[in-house]
């Protein structure tokens, strides 16, 4: 006869405000099989854990539930709580009467009634579970780093220097990722370069790290501590242990008038081209799309002088193979470009720019040298406006969230301009300033009143041209909401920080979810900030949500440290929630027959044959057998099976079933 | 018709939709409660006989829902959940049972308030169809 203890939890408030939990537990006390049932304040809590474990040594229990949050929030405290009284872990299940219950429903009967149904339904499954013992499996102890930018480059330094390999793969040519397109930092203003290069190069020579430039991730199989990935390198056409990276090649190309993606579209670069002279590594790539030989089938000019012989115009992609053991996701973020802002112009006046262009105007290894000059004539532009939250906070636009870096980097635009320009007018139009940050309200002040930018509270309207200026329409709101005009040379946008292109691709190689916006999603938004919902794969800088350089370090670092914490273990354990095959006594030994449809319905290949013989080695009969370390569970086969041979443990026929028949009041065990 | 309080039966896989209705207590959005869940690993997890046995045990309407097309934990449960909704859905006339009683969806772990607005149509639409009763007489004969 089975013994449950059910523990119901008021959670503070939070769930005895709207569902009555005396009366929940007294109702539970009478389920049969239910040995006891209490109430208290808070069960997490070092007294209510306790609670559970002298209740399973005194009254002898073979089963919990916890009535309390989401099994995704206190599971494992539950089922640690259980194992340190010495009952299988898994024979806890919480009935979720929080989030599934309290939180959703007013106050009333029917609500706790609810709650009683979840908790019936709970205790009907948990005597049926079993004692499960957790798998062990072996850790793969090398990390992949995707994305090469500070988040990435911090990632892979700390996991290498912590001893353990890396493959950092980055799509672009080089290593650096948007911070190396920055001119000045806030709020120290150091030169974003001359801090990152260094770093870049440290990548470079550890012995411990991989650098796949140029490269993308095809595909990932498996699971934590044993991921088999595949990265695509792809062609450079050239021999990267050939070229010397003298950059003869580049100064030769016959065609140079390329929009370089380094200086956001106001540079040029030719068909072969390194993206910036400090690039890692420091070897040019063919544009095959601009290539006059690709395009033609004539020039090969590259080939011809190269003095190392390296151009290989033939070069294929490559995909290389891996075993790892954790990922780190650093792919970064973009900012919102083209016509996402008919009404201001953007992309229809050249002097409509970005912030990220406005960097490159003002970086010393920009288009201009670092010369502020507008890129519709060259000009010095006298008046400059900046717009904050340009699409950012606009529900109208789609994007409700804050970008985070606009303010500060527009003051930053503003305090470079001026000090480049000493006679110019900065305005800067702003919904609100969101200096957040050792130092940032000080920075922010310090381009108010010591370099006299002009801040406007207020959105922008309109811009136009007139005259050859733009017409910058607003309305100042802290002067009663006065309509202004102000007629600028060059407009920039902080334009809203979005998720990279194919950030939603990556996610489903990844198994990773995203939030509405594409931004990877985090295990906790408090407490796991650095993990997925997939075990052994983690996020690092932009990618989880826009962050400044700063936020993206420690991200890195921390996403590190959890990676270093799995490779301290020699074997990983693993929940044994995985699917089994039937086997019983002689003379039918499986009721399996053997079809083999769950073959191709299982994702991971988990399914094998076995044979079975008896003692002279005849063959009896071939049956399915799942191999544990390659199983999931997500019990597809499961439900496949015709002859209901496959079974998972923790969500078993006899568990659901019992589960449905127990909510609807149904099964044997009701009240 | 007012003080009928339907049954529903929610089949919702662990990653997508079980967090997603998470989601929707996290927001305290509120919602109606004749709605239970019961969590499976995935929806690739749900026997569809599990639906039949919830219909002849009393439910009035059941919600299955998974994580979107492509988003699948397990990267193909949910198609396989799909398929197996196809034919199912072409079986459900011939057992009697309205097809507007199942509601086959999915809601991301991001979709609280989808989640919320799922329970109430469909707690909504089994208003409008009444209680299930067709396999209520079936019982005490051995057949549910």
């Amino acid at each position: 006869m089975a013994r449950i203890g059910v523990f119901v939890c008021h959670c503070g408030e939070n769930i005895s405000a709207t569902v009555d939990v005396k009366k929940v537990a007294e109702a539970a006390s009478r389920i049969p099989g239910v040995a006891h049932s209490v109430e208290y304040k808070y069960m997490c809590s070092d007294p209510g854990q306790q609670m559970i474990r002298n209740a399973i040594r005194e009254k002898n229990l073979t089963g919990v539930v916890v009535a309390a949050c989401s099994p995704r929030m206190h599971e494992p405290t539950f089922r640690r709580a259980c194992a340190e009284a010495g009952l299988n872990p898994f024979l806890c299940e919480m009935a979720n009467i929080r989030e599934h219950c309290s939180w959703v429903h007013e106050k009333s009967e029917a609500t706790t009634h609810k709650a009683f149904d979840i908790v019936r339904t709970l205790v009907a499954k948990v005597k049926r579970n079993k004692a499960l013992l957790p798998i062990k499996v072996p850790v793969t102890k090398t990390a992949l780093v995707l994305g090469g930018g500070i988040a990435g480059i911090q990632a892979s330094l700390d996991i290498a220097n912590s001893g353990h390999k890396v493959i950092l793969v980055e799509k672009e040519p080089s290593i650096g990722g948007h911070m190396s397109q920055l001119s000045e930092t806030f709020p120290t203003l150091d030169c974003s370069q001359c801090i990152l290069t260094p770093r870049m190069v440290e990548v470079a020579q550890h012995p411990n790290i991989t650098l796949h430039s140029y490269s993308e991730l095809e595909s990932m199989d498996g699971f934590i501590g044993n991921f088999k990935v595949r990265i695509r390198k792809k062609a450079r056409s050239l021999d990267e242990k050939l070229c010397t990276g003298c950059g003869l090649c580049v100064q030769k190309c016959p065609s140079k008038k390329i929009s370089s993606e380094f200086d956001a579209g106001l540079g040029l670069r030719p068909a072969i081209y390194v993206p910036f002279p400090q690039a890692v590594p420091n070897k040019p790539v063919i544009d095959r799309e601009h290539c006059t030989y690709y395009r033609t089938g004539k020039c090969r000019l590259c080939e011809k002088i190269c003095p190392t012989q390296a151009i290989r115009f033939d070069q294929e992609d490559e995909i290389i193979e891996a075993d790892i053991g954790a990922v780190v996701v650093a792919t970064g973020f973009d900012i919102k470009h083209g016509d996402f802002f008919p009404e201001y112009g953007y992309g229809k006046y050249k002097d409509v720019i970005d912030g990220l262009q406005f960097e490159r105007l003002a970086s010393a290894s920009g288009p201009t040298l670092g010369e502020i000059r507008r890129p519709s004539d060259g000009q010095v532009p006298q008046t400059v406006v900046f717009v904050a939250c340009a699409g950012s906070r606009d529900p109208a636009k789609g994007i409700e969230y804050c970008s985070k870096i606009c303010c500060m980097y527009t003051a930053k635009h503003a305090m470079l301009y001026k000090h480049k320009v000493h006679h110019g007018k900065p305005f800067v139009f702003y919904m609100d300033i969101r200096a957040g940050g050792k130092m940032y309200e000080e920075f922010v002040r310090r381009a108010m009143e010591e370099d006299g930018v002009q801040y406007i509270r207020s959105r922008v309207s309109r811009i136009y041209e007139r005259g050859g200026k733009l017409v910058v329409k607003g309305a100042d709101t802290l002067l009663g909401s006065r309509p202004l005009e102000i007629e600028a040379d060059l407009v920039v946008l902080a334009t809203a920080g979005v998720a990279q292109a194919g950030a939603e691709q990556l996610a489903q190689r990844l198994h990773v979810s995203f939030d509405a916006h594409k931004f990877y999603a985090e295990a906790h938004p408090k407490l796991r900030p650095v993990e997925t919902n997939t075990a052994g794969i983690f996020l690092a800088g932009a990618c989880q949500a826009p962050k400044d350089i700063p936020e993206s370090v420690a991200q890195a670092s921390g996403a590190a440290a959890k990676v270093a914490i799995l490779f301290s273990q020699s074997e990983l354990v693993r929940e044994p929630l995985i699917a089994v095959v039937d086997r019983q006594a002689p003379p039918l030994y499986s009721s399996c027959v053997g079809c083999f449809l769950c073959q191709p319905s299982c994702p991971y290949q988990a399914i094998e044959k076995e044979e079975i013989r008896d003692r002279d080695g005849q063959l009896i009969k071939t049956i399915a057998k799942v191999n544990p370390g390659l199983c999931q569970g997500c019990g597809t086969c499961v439900a496949l099976c015709r002859t209901k041979s496959i079974d998972i443990q923790g969500f078993s026929h006899e568990q659901v079933y019992a589960e449905v028949l127990a909510l609807l009041n149904r099964g044997e065990d009701n009240v | 018709m007012s003080d009928f309080n339907p049954k529903i039966v929610a089949f919702v896989c662990n990653w997508c939709t079980y967090a997603g209705a998470d989601l929707t207590g996290t927001s305290r959005m509120k919602y109606s409660p004749q709605v239970s869940i019961i969590r499976f690993p995935c929806t690739g997890r749900i026997d569809f006989m599990l639906l039949l046995k919830a219909f002849a045990s009393g439910a009035d309407g059941i919600i299955v829902s998974g994580c979107h097309p492509n988003d699948c934990h397990y990267s193909s449960g949910n198609f396989h959940a799909r398929r197996r909704w196809i034919v199912f859905r072409s079986l459900l006339d011939f057992l009697g049972i309205d097809v507007r009683r199942v509601r086959f969806s999915w809601v991301s772990a991001a979709e609280g308030a989808k989640w919320a607005q799922l329970v109430n149509e469909t707690a909504e639409q089994i208003r409008l169809l009444g209680p299930f009763k067709r396999y209520h007489q079936l019982r005490g004969l051995g057949v549910e």
